[in-house]
């Protein structure tokens, strides 16, 4: 019999959550170091995963499938494909990385790191599942430790941001999860995988009524103008570690159902909704850049510009043509890398000098220069700098979009002005000028500061200058969903 | 044929590795790499350069990215444009770091300063030789980066983050015009490729309409870099950074990286004449407007910068006509004496430390190599004959009279009067007359790594023109495969008129400033109103930052406000009044609800045997998460609410 692989992958860090739960409570260093051992397998196996599956077929790899509940076509299905694996591969590799960034946490540390657990198990659930119930088990699965996450180890308003982080996505998830219903019903009632409902034709009205209700469990959870103010305060209130999480990864699950879901299943709905979702897109672009520029906590800025940035994967999956639903492939990947370092930095700087405050801080470069030019980095890779993976995102968007949606191209361009501005201006008044005299001694880089950072820069260079590696997962899956949508 | 063209732009490119990844332990070095590095690159473009002209022309080229029917190489390629800028971008880049050397002794951020100028070396070259317009965009962006980070060199110092802030963000404007281009190109064409793009403009295979937005945008990227009007505002801020990278980056190579672009996107403008037109004049304006600012500025540097914009607006209005090769002559001739003049006003600034020539004076005494090589940068920025820069500006407005714009010749002209003017002002207020400070009074000249690249640069600033000139067999255009269209006659009556031009604004600086027949100050107060819109550079600045600083931040201002106040708002209402609602039914049910909760626990006790049923696979696993959803959102509504 074959390995399960993917289903290791999911057990592995489930199982580390359990076990870490029954270790006993003042063995707080047995605890991270089994969260960090239990990472690193998770990263290991989703790596020889990588290696396993012949991800540039355009096909579903490595599929495991078993009966679960036959009488309601529920079955077990898990699979791989060029969309999905990066989204897997940046879920282990950024768990990892936040347990390192958590190795100081102290407070209940064996319930956190638990929770750290069983959020990647989730995680990389939603990405592999091809079964409807299935998936939609692992989406809430993830709100679960992200609310406690947030709700125990927060900032001072943790409560309410993750009540409102909770009742908000779980708002919209229960109307996705009409829409699942909707569409297995109309579908005749027999099944709910995903790749088969993505073969059946509908009508255009349950096309429609099925396509709003997905939109509004995705729009919340990416988040999509107007369902995003959720986000700012929940990163606000989240520690580091949650944060590029939060920013890193669970945004994505939203993303991630445009291309899974409703391009193969709905698309005539979607050739219908594009021009008002590219509109969205730009929304988001504009408005979060706008949003970022007013902010003077350091959070809240990274937060809206997250919004902004994950409009570019709205706008390429709009404009549906193989550039720009790549690009927002891409820029999926590539802000889960980017806003996961620059969040990590923010929070690099606050425990040095105890402040988000852009108003309170100053001269970081000349009292902290390697955390200071990490800042600069993820900003210069953030406002699409070429030579990093951002630029390679946005500009395919745009190439893309050029040809379908031409008026949002100047939006968007007009977006990544704002973004550079508020950017650069973040950067004249945290790294440059004299520093506070009121700080007094503190430390520039740790080690195991730069075994976080390192990683993602890299990434994000690696990306930008060859960002083949992983267009060519992506352009079979998305070329062949492409194909099936001209056919309609 | 064996090339070394490839490894050009891959020793500075290793030496900014090296010294930025070595970090403290560089730590005032960086210049026993960096040097090394760029020598051997200009000696690389220098072979290469000797190559093409025999007839090589190297190419390379790799497959970046492949889709099925779509593909994009990333490739290098050097013809004669590309060698020649190779080597002016090697040359200059090697003269300034070598000055660098007695400049920036001292400087606590040395090592910095010489990975920075690495890295925009090796960016500069790549950007120059790439062979598709991806490429070129890409180098495009970093040498802009390298430029933002050298502006901002002295960061602590007031004002200097705002500069290289400005310098970025309105190149940044430009550069989404760069952007949109290539959209236009890619949908137009599906290539990026400069001889398949080249080769489809011939043929007639892009649309007008395609067309007109791919030439806009490359014109928009291009007038950023080369703060061509309305970008013109960053150049002179960029003043900011120390000296020598105002040398090299800020008026001999990045600037004119605008330039470059536009010639080397030729053949696409070609095909649509009212865009040529549209460059052409705003090179004109650009050339004359920004001249005349140079007139009323006392900051050295400044005047230097306005010169700066002023003459890449020659080269654009060259351009505009149709003028590839005047264009390009003139790129490289303004690149030396430039280069040279800057030089030359960072030994004096290194001699006295103060950028304001109201407290210089008589520093030609005490600065002998210095002020020598700013009288020959002078010469051949005003195109005195037989300097540099009478050549390649008479070959410029000779092309503009022969294409009928009479307007832009007499523009241009105009222009070149008010050159000779500020720079012989200039020359004047430095370097003649008495001492009118402390400083100018016991200045020293600088040590021979300051001085020989002056010297260096002197001699280019004199004879980099002759290239062009028939006495020497008109070997640059010849190079450049480029004819030269204008007759005899035409051309001693554009030479007769320049020159005229360049002697009234020598002569009548020397009547204000040396023979003092006339008092500038009694003149400035009689066009006090020229005067101050002279002084204020046309108010562009004033306008910018009320509209789109000022204005950009009280928009954000509004939107986060709404966001707040309104969405938000609107969100809390939402929650609290289902909070409410579920309050109330929670009164009617509480029974009910409460034996919900006592039974879950109960449920959670028996945990051991659900988990044997779920191996079975017969429970609703689903049901149950949803369970854990409601149960959650009722014990946080108990513990919060």
């Amino acid at each position: 019999m074959e390995i399960p692989i993917l289903t290791l992958a999911i057990l592995m860090p489930a199982a580390g959550s359990l076990v870490i739960a029954l270790l006993p409570h003042e063995r707080v260093h047995w605890q991270r170091t089994l969260a960090l051992v239990c990472s690193l397998i998770t990263l290991v196996i989703v790596g020889v995963m990588g290696l396993e599956a012949d991800l540039s077929s355009g096909r579903i790899q490595l599929a495991e499938v078993a009966k679960w509940l036959p009488q309601y076509g529920v079955s077990y299905h898990l699979g791989i494909d060029g969309l999905s694996y990066p989204m897997v591969l940046l879920s282990a590799l950024l768990t990892t990385l936040a347990v390192i960034a958590s190795w100081s946490v102290e407070y209940r540390a064996k319930a956190y790191f638990s929770l750290l657990m069983l959020l990647e198990a989730g995680l990389i659930g939603v990405f592999l599942a091809l079964d409807y119930i299935l998936f939609y088990i692992f989406w809430e699965v993830v709100l679960v430790p992200m609310y406690f996450l947030i709700g125990i180890w927060g900032g001072p308003r943790k409560e309410y941001a993750a009540l409102k982080f909770f009742v908000y996505t779980l708002f919209g998830s229960v109307i996705m999860l009409v829409g699942i219903l909707a569409l297995f019903f109309g579908a005749g009632g027999t099944t709910f995988s995903i790749l088969e409902l993505a073969q059946g034709t509908y009508g255009r009205s349950l096309q429609l009524w099925v396509f709003l209700a997905f939109f509004i469990g995705l729009a919340v959870k990416v988040p999509v103008f107007p369902f995003h103010t959720w986000l700012p305060d929940a990163h606000v209130e989240a520690p580091t570690a949650v944060s590029m999480l939060l920013a890193g990864v669970l945004l994505k699950m939203g993303a991630y159902g445009f291309f899974r879901i409703m391009l193969p299943t709905l698309p005539e709905a979607m050739a219908q909704f594009a021009p008002l979702l590219g509109v969205l897109g730009v929304v988001n672009i504009v408005y979060g850049a706008l949003a970022a520029m007013a902010q003077d906590d350091l959070k809240k800025m990274v937060a809206y510009s997250s919004i902004s940035h994950m409009g570019f994967v709205l706008l390429g999956v709009a404009a549906l043509t193989p550039a720009a639903v790549n690009g927002a492939v891409f820029q999926m990947f590539s802000h889960g890398v980017i806003s996961a370092l620059l969040f990590f930095t923010v929070g690099l700087i606050y425990t040095r000098t105890h402040t988000r405050q852009i108003s309170e801080l100053g001269g970081v470069l000349v009292k902290i220069p390697a955390v200071g030019v990490i800042l600069a980095i993820a900003a210069f890779a953030s406002l699409g700098l070429p030579g990093m993976s951002g630029f390679i995102a946005e500009f395919f968007v745009l190439l893309g979009t050029f040809a379908t949606l031409r008026p949002l191209v100047f939006v968007a361009g007009l977006g990544m002005i704002l973004t550079a501005g508020y950017l650069l201006w973040m950067m004249q008044r945290v790294l440059l000028g004299q520093p506070p005299a009121a700080w007094g001694q503190v430390a520039d880089l740790a080690g195991s500061e730069l075994v976080v950072a390192a990683p993602l820069i890299l990434a994000a260079i690696i990306l930008g200058v060859y960002p083949a590696l992983l267009l060519n997962l992506s352009s079979p899956t998305v070329n062949g969903i492409l194909t099936l949508l001209g056919g309609n | 044929m064996f090339t070394l063209a490839w490894l050009i732009p891959v020793f500075p490119a290793l030496a900014w590795l090296i010294i930025g990844l070595s970090g403290k332990e560089m730590q005032n070095t960086g210049s026993q790499l960096a040097i090394p590095a760029v020598v051997v690159s200009l000696v690389c473009s220098v072979i290469t350069l000797v190559q093409v002209a025999g007839g090589a022309q190297p190419e390379t080229s790799w497959t970046w990215l492949e889709w099925p029917g779509f593909a994009i190489s990333f490739g290098l390629q050097v013809d004669p444009l590309s060698a020649m800028m190779l080597v002016v971008v090697s040359l200059v880049s090697t003269l300034v770091q070598v000055y660098s050397l007695g400049y920036m002794a001292g400087d606590g951020h040395y090592s910095r300063y010489y990975a920075n100028l690495s890295l925009f070396t090796a960016a500069m070259l790549t950007l120059v030789m790439a062979d598709n317009y991806l490429l070129l965009l890409m180098a495009w962006e970093i040498v802009g980066l390298c430029s933002y980070l050298l502006i901002g060199h002295y960061f602590q110092n007031s004002g200097v983050p705002q500069a290289a802030n400005k310098a970025f963000l309105t190149t940044r404007v430009g550069d989404i015009g760069l952007i949109i281009a290539l959209a236009a190109l890619f949908a137009g064409t599906g290539t990026f490729s400069f001889s398949e793009v080249f080769a489809l403009a011939e043929s007639g295979g892009i649309a007008q309409s395609t067309l007109v937005w791919i030439t806009i945008g490359l014109f928009l990227g291009a007038a950023g870099k080369s703060a061509q009007l309305p970008f013109q505002v960053w150049l002179p801020d960029a003043m900011a950074g120390p000296t020598p990278v105002s040398a090299l980056i800020h008026a001999a190579t990045m600037v004119a990286a605008g330039v470059y672009l536009i010639a080397r996107s030729l053949p696409l403008y070609l095909a649509v004449p009212e865009v040529m037109q549209l460059i052409a004049w705003v090179g004109g304006l650009t050339a004359l407007l920004a001249a005349a600012v140079g007139l009323v500025v006392h900051d050295i540097k400044k005047v230097l910068a306005y010169s700066t914009i002023s003459q890449l607006g020659y080269m654009m209005l060259g351009l505009g006509v149709g003028a590839y090769y005047p264009g390009v002559f003139h790129l490289m001739t303004h690149a030396f004496f430039k280069a040279l003049l800057f030089l030359a006003a960072g030994s004096v600034i290194h001699a006295v430390h103060t950028q304001d020539m109201r407290r210089m004076g008589g520093l030609a005494k005490r600065l002998p190599y210095t002020s020598a090589a700013f009288l020959i940068g002078a010469l051949a920025l005003a195109g005195v004959y037989p300097f540099a820069g009478f050549y390649s500006k008479d070959s410029i407005l000779a092309e503009v009279y022969l294409s009928g714009h009479r307007v832009l010749f007499w523009l241009g002209i105009l222009a070149a009067v008010i050159t000779a003017f500020y720079i012989t002002r200039a020359v004047v207020l430095t370097f003649w007359h008495r001492p009118r400070s402390e400083a100018a009074a016991e200045a020293h000249e600088s040590g021979p790594v300051m001085t020989v690249p002056l010297v260096i640069l002197s001699l280019l600033a004199l004879s980099a023109g002759w290239l062009g000139a028939e006495f020497a067999g008109n070997l640059l255009p010849r190079f450049l495969g480029s004819e030269v269209h204008h007759t005899d006659a035409v051309h001693r009556m554009v030479t007769l008129v320049a020159s005229l031009a360049a002697m009234l604004g020598i002569g009548s600086a020397l009547a204000f400033y040396h023979f003092r027949w006339f008092d500038p100050q009694r003149m400035a107060q009689r066009f006090s109103r020229l005067h101050r819109i002279l002084q204020q550079a046309y108010g562009f600045d004033a306008l910018y930052m009320r509209v789109f600083v000022q204005g950009t931040i009280s928009l954000s201002e509004q939107v986060s406000r709404f966001d707040l106040n309104v969405i938000d708002k609107f969100v809390n209402w939402v929650g609290s009044a289902t909070r409410s609602l579920a309050m109330g039914i929670a009164k009617l049910d509480r029974v009910l609800i409460d034996g919900f909760v006592v039974g879950m626990g109960t449920g959670l006790d028996l945990a051991g045997e659900k988990v044997r049923r779920w191996q079975s696979g017969q429970i609703a696993n689903y049901l149950l998460s949803l369970v854990w959803a409601v149960l959650i959102s009722i014990l946080t509504f108990k513990i919060f609410g």
